[in-house]
């Protein structure tokens, strides 16, 4: 009752979000229209799950009692039985499990399949969290989420994925941003024996780390990005803690996310996984890494439970998918000095870790304004300077992959090395005999304003006018032509 | 044989260094080095450190050194291991030692 009853608080959380998504730029008709198909189609889905349920209770009621097995029913020793099989986990293994309450924090390329792996295994209690929305990106490599999950919390479509594949666990999903206050009133009422950290972000990673730490809980710490993963636990049977590794958080500009550095894909499990590299490595390089570590990090908690040794502690393992490398390395143990860890702590309760970090708890961008009001021209006004030179800032392979017509690409980040600028003076000295405007365009509007005040430093000689695109590409997207991809 | 012979005509300390996580986009995007380190009585980490961002560094050094060591969020291996396990920036670097610098990861 107390899973519905959540499920049911989120799916009106849900339909707001949606309201609120679509409000912006859509005919009322249109959206009366979606919302109402997606009341429909919520009712149809609860009554299919109802009667999915039934069939099930049905089918194995028979094997609901326990005369031959102690501690598990019949249908727990058939489902589980290819793992129960293993001498190293027997059914002291499955019991373990069974009692177990395992936290993970993110439901994205890590989360999803580390939840898909843990649920399937047969983990008592499964915490899940994350705040945010399922996004059509999200897809290639966030697997509880469906193409009809699109606006709806990730921990909502996680929930029924996991609930249908398996209903005979307790699945507790939260739609909140971790933070030292969500954390600490979770912890409160909370007890859990392992945390996995599928989160995106350096603030989130500190903060995981120190309650772990407050609690004594190991935490199952992956990560992942482009073609590498990194994988370790923290705090585990005297091994390092995070911040053991680096007490000091990175400059927040040396931080990659996935919306930028991009991401190779997931297909959960490390073995179909491999398969499919190697199968797909073949006509392309496309993969799946986040699949992998998460995973892994499955396997580690398992590990964890089970008390069967051999836990990544002290270790880290890296995996480098272009080469198709695993390197296992050695870690330092724990540091006596370190400042949550150590036998001298200073940090002994929660503290702010976007400001510790200096850069936010998500990896989504902070949008800049950096130039005066006359140095921006709103997007709707392109359409009615089509003789105007239009710089487009963003990578060449972005630019690649959607353009506009007669947009000219010249990466932000050649202005910034200073690299090719006699081609890019030349472009512009012959369009300043007829034109004086030139129009600078990114993905979001950012990168562009950079280049604004960086073009006008360089090229104070020539007669012309930077002008930034207000909002780049996606607010192009949102107020011109929404078939324009926002990606 | 020929290799050994050739190390101590020359002197040189032979050495590979690798990049990854990201630290490889400040050293042109090559992630694999083989350096032959020029005649020196001893070679310490740090002495690494100085020579990289003098001889193979691409940008932005304040990327790559702070303060005499490496920038928070770059994990040092020595033979694939942590240099905190040895002694950082004075470990005495030996021929044929794999010396990798690891940015550390945050997406999911």
């Amino acid at each position: 009752m107390y899973d519905i009853r959540i499920n049911n608080d989120l799916r009106m959380h849900s339909n707001m979000c949606i309201r609120h998504k679509f409000f912006l730029g859509r005919m009322a008709a249109e959206e009366q229209k979606i919302e109402k198909l997606q009341d429909e189609i919520n009712q149809l889905r609860e009554e299919l799950q109802r009667k999915e349920r039934e069939l099930f209770d049905l089918k194995f009621k028979k094997y609901h009692d326990n005369k031959y097995c102690l501690g598990l029913t019949a249908t727990d020793i058939m489902r589980y039985s290819r793992q129960m099989l293993l001498s190293q986990f027997s059914i002291t293994g499955q019991i373990a499990l069974k009692k177990s309450r395992v936290l993970i924090v993110g439901m994205g390329g890590l989360g999803c399949p580390c939840a898909l792996y843990l649920a399937a295994a047969g983990i008592g209690e499964l915490t899940i969290v994350d705040y945010d929305e399922v996004e059509l990106t999200n897809l290639h490599r966030q697997v509880l989420h469906g193409e009809n999950d699109i606006g709806i919390p990730k921990i909502l479509s996680a929930y029924n994925r996991l609930k249908n594949l398996n209903s005979n666990i307790k699945i507790i999903p939260i739609h909140t941003h971790a933070n030292s206050s969500t954390l600490t009133d979770l912890f409160k009422n909370k007890t859990f024996d392992v945390v996995v950290d599928g989160s995106d972000n350096v603030a989130t990673r500190y903060l995981l780390n120190d309650i772990c730490v407050l609690n004594n809980l190991p935490l199952v710490s992956g990560s992942a990005l482009q073609m590498e993963g990194q994988l370790t636990v923290y705090n585990y049977n005297k091994g390092p803690c995070y911040r053991c590794l680096f007490p000091v958080p990175p400059p927040p500009d040396t931080v990659m996310n996935c919306g930028d550095g991009g991401v190779l894909g997931p297909v959960p499990g490390i073995i179909g996984t491999l398969q499919a590299l190697e199968v797909i490595k073949t006509c392309t390089s496309c993969f799946t890494v986040p699949g992998i570590i998460g995973t892994l990090q499955a396997l580690e908690v398992i590990k964890i439970l089970t008390k069967q040794g051999g836990v990544l502690s002290s270790r880290l393992l890296t995996f480098d998918a272009c080469e198709a490398v695993f390197r296992n390395v050695k870690l330092r143990t724990r540091n006596s000095r370190c400042a949550v860890c150590g036998d001298d702590p200073t940090i002994t309760t929660l503290i702010d870790y976007e400001e510790f970090c200096g850069a936010s708890a998500h990896d989504k961008v902070i949008d800049v304004d950096i130039l005066r009001k006359d140095d921006h021209i709103p997007v709707k006004e392109l359409s009615s300077k089509p003789e105007t030179l239009l710089i487009d800032v963003r990578p060449t392979l972005e630019f690649a992959m959607c353009n506009l017509d007669n947009s000219y690409n010249f990466p932000y980040s050649y202005i910034k090395k200073g690299k090719d600028l006699d081609k890019l003076r030349k472009k512009l000295e012959d369009y300043s005999t007829n034109g004086n405007e030139v129009l600078i365009i990114c993905r979001r509007g950012n990168d562009s304003q950079r280049a604004v005040l960086q073009l006008k430093e360089i090229f104070t000689d020539l007669p012309l006018k930077f002008l930034n695109v207000l909002g780049g590409l996606y607010a192009y997207s949102n107020a011109v032509d929404s078939s324009f991809p926002i990606y | 044989m020929v290799g050994i012979q050739l190390f101590y005509e020359m002197n040189v300390l032979p050495i590979t260094v690798e990049f990854s996580g990201g630290a490889e986009l400040l050293f042109d995007n090559k992630r694999h080095y083989n350096i032959d380190l020029p005649n020196k009585d001893k070679w310490k980490l740090s002495d690494l450190l100085l020579w990289l961002k003098d001889n193979l560094l691409s940008e932005r050094p304040e990327l790559f050194i702070q303060n005499n060591s490496v920038r928070p969020g770059i994990l040092v291996l020595v033979n694939d291991s942590d240099w905190e396990l040895m002694d950082t920036v004075d470990y005495v670097i030996q021929p044929n030692d794999k010396i990798v610098f690891i940015s550390t990861l945050h997406g999911g």
